[in-house]
């Protein structure tokens, strides 16, 4: 069997795996709530993390176009830019995916054969992996203009409030602060 | 049966990895992260109101400078405040650890840290309550769950006390019925005694002890800025909406958020009281006054301990008592709401020199707020509506998309679930609520409320407020939900940040806005814009 053909048979293992490690970046009483907790609302980083994985993985093996990937990977590294992570570990979980196919693809892999559609799979991988840095700086950006927006809105109000500046609505518009 | 895991994958899935449960103790020291943590208070602020040891200093210092006999003075007053709220005393007896509340809290669910379950920041408290005042926890020390006070212990309680919004959410689910945010409450109230605190919330109460709101304005610039807004709504509906102020006499005393006067889209709200009230005082004659000594609703006081919360409460009642009005109407806010319906009546209470609240417009007599003797605006605003008193055109707003941020202290700190809902459907055509489970009594927070709505903790506030927005978000694709009304200063505030963040496309806004823009104004002319100066949809067709 070819690799592709035996990714798409394996997708619900191979998916189910990745998802793991990545809830394995959590700390251990964490994992138990993000594995276990299947309702979308009170548990928005785990169900939200599966859904995008699962979009991903499709996307890997049947190839996708790099918005359609950005689509799918916005909401996780959303998500872990803005928890205790580290910029590497925020986005690595995309390249463990190589590895988690690895350990279910292992007999097929030894095969030579299997070698062009790997370096394909790889390639795809890496390609997802940069994409997600992209997303973690985007994100990491709007954080920081969240944050200027909001001491420049302070400190004009201030000047404000002490009657040395008229606030323009079209100015405080710009600022980004609505 | 092809998401199923075969028996490998099922078995590769158990946790083999020991139990952390008893462990959490030994993860000292807390790494106390920028993006996480508030600036400390500014020693000036403190000093106004003469909070203790005021002086220059950074959390992420290794001095805190802290007194000499900080773990005595932290001693005593744990002791002092068990003796005084059996509340407190109790809540640190009973808790089972039975994990109900554990999966509740945003800021776990947001930012996976597990000491943001509820009970694991509780057990922060309790681990020294154990060991300070128990005599099993003298004996067993950490095997029955003590550990002294250290330094690195006071550490972990600044960094997680300050993780907490007090939303009240996790007591929703307890059994037992323990308000963990009456923990954080004391946990604060403890860390004040020896100067740590954040300014997010300490100079906003000198700016209210000193001038009557968090802000910090003055009479005359509180006073310059409600004439801006009514030059605005004339140039708007061509109707002049000068409120009174300090009108003794006067029927009512109206009290909002200063936030609603300094900070949009709050403003817009306030524009939305004055028109209200100006159809009001045509129609039916109201006499409503605003205060510029009692103006702020907001209490940062309730975020630093119970006896500043006491202090900044009792000017609206003593401004009520000085023009000698008959009751207390509120605008949209948080805070205010919890401290008035839980807390006032024993603290400033009773305030029997006020008039049961009575609408003069529909006669309703105001049972709920009996001893109070204060109204929130949208029980006011729904009775005007139930009794047909209000000339309203809702296809104005039909450009919105709206859905309603439940905020925490309105629904779980009094019950307000309905009023703001059915004014929102009198005033706006297109209304879709959010998932059962993020609304009402079990609302998720904005993730920025007591006192952390600053600006350097915004990957906190991000992260606590992912479960509101992700709730929010899912309207928004669904039904394409662009607006989100909310009866909230802090959340007018801390929402816009988050929506940008999270759902890009929403706006916020206060339900008094969208009553205004549906409100038709005695010889008002024809309307073009909105309040925020948009074209009104009728037009664009």
């Amino acid at each position: 069997m070819g690799l592709d053909k035996l990714l798409r048979k394996k997708k619900a293992t191979i998916v189910r795996r990745w998802f793991d490690v990545v809830v394995d970046t959590y700390p251990v009483d964490t994992r138990r709530f993000l594995k276990s907790q299947q309702d979308p609302f009170a548990n928005p980083v785990g169900r939200t993390t599966m859904t995008g994985l699962k979009h991903l993985y499709d996307g890997i093996v049947e190839g996708m176009d790099r918005e359609t990937a950005a689509t799918h990977l916005d909401p996780i590294i959303r998500i872990r830019a803005v928890q205790d992570f580290t910029p590497a570990m925020a986005v690595a979980f995309v390249l463990d995916l190589k590895n988690v196919v690895k350990s279910v693809c292992n007999e097929e892999l030894q095969r030579g054969d299997a070698l062009p559609e790997w370096l394909r799979f790889e390639h795809r991988v890496d390609a997802l992996a940069l994409t997600g840095f992209d997303i973690y700086m985007s994100c990491r950006e709007k954080i920081f203009q969240l944050k200027a927006d909001n001491e420049r809105t302070r400190v004009m109000q201030t000047f404000a409030r002490a009657g040395l500046l008229k606030i323009e609505p079209e100015a405080d518009a710009n600022s980004g602060a609505k | 049966m092809s998401d199923l895991p075969n028996r490998e994958a099922f078995f590769s899935n158990i946790d083999h990895s020991i139990p952390t449960a008893k462990d959490w103790m030994d993860t000292l020291p807390v790494d106390i992260r920028k993006g996480i943590a508030c600036y400390a208070g500014n020693p000036k602020s403190l000093e106004y109101v003469g909070l203790p040891n005021p002086r220059t200093w950074s959390c992420f210092d290794e001095d805190w400078q802290l007194p000499e006999n900080w773990q005595q003075i932290l001693h005593e007053g744990f002791k002092e405040r068990l003796e005084k709220f059996r509340s407190f005393k109790v809540f640190m007896d009973i808790c089972v650890r039975c994990g109900a509340c554990a999966d509740k809290c945003h800021f776990f669910i947001g930012t996976g840290d597990p000491k943001n379950m509820p009970v694991l920041r509780a057990e922060l408290l309790r681990s020294v309550y154990r060991n300070d005042f128990t005599r099993v926890g003298k004996l067993l020390g950490k095997i029955g769950g003590a550990r002294p006070m250290s330094l690195e212990v006071l550490r972990e309680w600044w960094y997680y006390l300050f993780q907490c919004t007090e939303c009240r959410r996790c007591s929703v689910f307890c059994p037992y019925g323990i308000d963990t945010a009456e923990i954080t409450i004391m946990g604060r109230e403890l860390l004040n005694l020896i100067g740590l605190n954040i300014d997010w919330i300490a100079t906003p109460v000198a700016n209210c002890y000193r001038t009557g709101n968090h802000l910090g304005i003055q009479p005359h610039a509180f006073k310059d800025m409600l004439e801006f807004f009514v030059e605005d709504i004339e140039d708007i509906t061509g109707v002049n909406c000068m409120p009174q102020f300090q009108k003794k006499g006067a029927d009512i005393l109206f009290i909002t958020p200063s936030g609603d006067v300094f900070a949009d889209p709050g403003t817009y709200t306030c524009m939305g009281y004055l028109m209200l009230f100006q159809f009001l005082k045509e129609k039916y004659g109201l006499d409503i006054t605003w205060s510029t000594y009692a103006s702020e609703g907001g209490n940062f006081g309730f975020f630093t301990s119970h006896e500043m919360m006491k202090r900044l409460n009792a000017k609206m009642y003593a401004e009520a008592k000085r023009l000698g009005v008959k009751w207390i109407l509120g605008g949209e806010c948080g805070h205010m709401w919890r401290v008035i319906n839980q807390y006032m009546d024993t603290m400033n209470g009773p305030a029997d020199f006020l008039e049961v609240p009575v609408n003069p417009i529909t006669g309703t007599r105001f049972e709920n707020a009996r001893s109070t003797k204060m109204v929130h605006i949208t029980e006011f605003t729904a009775d005007l509506i139930q009794h047909n008193k209000l000339d309203l055109d809702p296809s104005r707003n039909d450009h919105l998309k709206v859905t309603f941020h439940d905020s925490c202290n309105p629904s779980r700190g009094m019950g307000l679930f309905e009023e703001p809902r059915y004014v929102i459907r009198n005033v706006c055509n297109h209304f879709y609520d959010m998932p059962r489970n993020t609304i009402r009594e079990s609302t998720f927070c904005c993730g920025s409320g007591a006192g952390l709505n600053a600006g350097e903790d915004m990957e906190l506030r991000m992260a606590g407020g992912l479960p509101r927005a992700n709730a929010v978000k899912t309207v928004h694709e669904q039904h394409g939900v662009n607006t989100l009304a909310c009866i909230c200063a802090i959340d007018r505030a801390a929402l816009p940040p988050l929506m940008e963040y999270w759902v890009p496309g929403v706006e916020v806004t206060g339900v008094h806005e969208m009553v205004a823009n549906a409100l038709n104004l005695p010889g008002q002319n024809e309307r073009e814009t909105d309040l925020r100066g948009e074209e009104l949809p009728q037009l664009e067709e």
